[in-house]
């Protein structure tokens, strides 16, 4: 089922973020939002996320499993990579959680807490985690920031491999991760 | 995390020395064979002299024991009541409502009132057991719920997102932010519950309790008894705070190192 917005209103005290915003999300596909910032990119994907009330307008077809990529990692410092992943799939088998830490470069440092951990490392378990939770919407707001250019490559393969036939929206201010994760739609918020 | 550490520091540099101490001592004794007079002020030396006489005495464990059980009993219930009121009072907004006229009147009402209060309503022997929840229960309520509210709202969002089950939230993410305001809460409630314990215990006078003990060398003018009996309260209340804080350090440490396998 497409995620439909129509009409969507928002607003923080007198400063309106979003007015009268429509947009279809199509199922299955990768759909990017660019736009400058304070635009309300990010506004937008935490009403998706129900994280926050629209003032106005509707939102239908969200999915109950959502996973996302958050702007901050959201990590718990003090747990490993190893754990702050398991958390949100306890149910799935743990050793694929290291193959996929391995890929990504993490298998080394994966029983050291978060927090001793770099900023790129730590925005690569939050891809991790994302991937790891069991969705059917996934909600990316700019996973690949604070990425080297290898890293970045690697990233949005992995992500593109493991999305496949998902509905993805992702925020980006950059260009290039629209063809990097293989968007099908990219709508523009001015 | 950094105010711990910036706290185990300033602990390390403004902790007690034995040098000072000792000085503190010789002071002590200097004064004393100066008044020359026990009942003004006795030595250090015949305080330890008849602190050794009463560890030998089956009453003084008595005594100990009858305290210790009545004010860590205290402690517990304070402990246990405050951490659920403030988890309450954290989720409904009502609760919090309907608990902070009563946290703050026992916050200001002095401990001497309350003693003599709670024992027109209570038997003696209970007397410390109340006095001392009296004192834990706002320190832990008020910290705790100072705890949840500075809780990261941004982890607690990703758990919503990512639908982490409850008990799991509780164990990764909420105890590990809520504890060390827990620990501060538990250091400056042990220190209260124990003076207030023995406050109470000297005006209620319950049978075999070191507050027994402290007025009985009141009433005979036994400087040596009331110093001796002093002493034993600071002991027991210093080693107990140690172990207890101790105790929740290695929890603290155990909730954040968890490696889930």
């Amino acid at each position: 089922m497409d995620i439909r917005i129509s009409h969507l209103t928002k607003s923080y005290g007198e400063h309106p973020v979003l007015e009268n915003f429509d947009a279809v999300f199509p199922e299955g596909e990768t759909t990017c939002i660019m736009g400058p910032s304070g635009c309300g990119k990010t506004t937008l994907l935490r009403i998706l996320l129900g994280l926050e009330e629209a003032d106005g307008g509707t939102v239908e077809g969200v999915p109950q499993r959502k996973s996302a990529v958050f702007q901050e990692d959201r990590l718990c410092g003090g747990l490993t990579a190893w754990t702050n992943i398991r958390l949100v799939c306890p149910e799935k088998d743990p050793a694929e959680i290291e193959k996929w830490l391995y890929y990504l470069g993490l298998g080394e440092s994966m029983d050291q807490p978060v927090r001793e951990y770099s900023g790129g490392m730590r925005q690569r378990v939050s891809v991790l985690r994302a991937l790891w939770a069991e969705y059917d919407v996934l909600f990316l707001d700019e996973p690949l920031k604070g990425l080297d250019e290898e890293m970045r490559q690697k990233t949005a393969e992995f992500l593109c491999e493991h999305t496949r036939g998902k509905t993805v929206i992702c925020v980006t201010h950059d260009q290039e991760d629209i063809g990097m994760l293989g968007a099908v739609q990219v709508i523009r918020l001015s | 995390m950094i105010s711990t550490i910036f706290s185990k520091r300033s602990e390390k540099r403004s902790g007690i020395k034995v040098w000072a101490v000792i000085l503190w001592l010789v002071v002590w004794q200097a004064a004393s064979m100066c008044i020359g007079q026990e009942i003004l002020l006795v030595s250090p030396v015949s305080v330890v002299l008849r602190l050794g006489k009463l560890i030998c005495t089956v009453e003084f464990w008595q005594s100990l024991a009858g305290s210790f059980f009545r004010i860590l009993g205290g402690f517990l219930l304070g402990t246990v009541l405050g951490t659920a009121a403030a988890g309450a009072a954290s989720a409904s907004r009502r609760i919090d409502e309907f608990l902070e006229p009563f946290v703050q009147t026992v916050k200001a009402i002095p401990v001497a009132s309350f003693i003599i209060l709670v024992l027109i309503w209570v038997s003696p022997e209970n007397l410390s057991v109340i006095i001392s929840f009296l004192m834990v229960f706002p320190v832990i309520y008020t910290n705790v719920k100072d705890g949840i509210r500075s809780m990261d709202r941004k982890l607690t969002e990703m758990a919503v997102v990512f639908r982490i089950p409850a008990g799991l939230r509780v164990r990764y993410i909420y105890v590990s932010q809520v504890l060390p305001f827990f620990r501060a809460g538990c250091s400056l409630a042990l220190g209260l519950c124990w003076k207030s314990g023995i406050a109470a215990e000297v005006i209620g006078l319950p049978d075999h309790t070191i507050g027994e003990n402290l007025y009985n060398a009141k009433i005979y003018l036994n400087t040596p008894d009331l110093f001796a009996w002093t002493l034993v309260i600071v002991a027991v209340s210093v080693l107990f705070e140690h172990v207890f804080l101790w105790l929740i350090d290695r929890l603290v440490k155990r909730v954040e190192q968890m490696q889930g396998r």
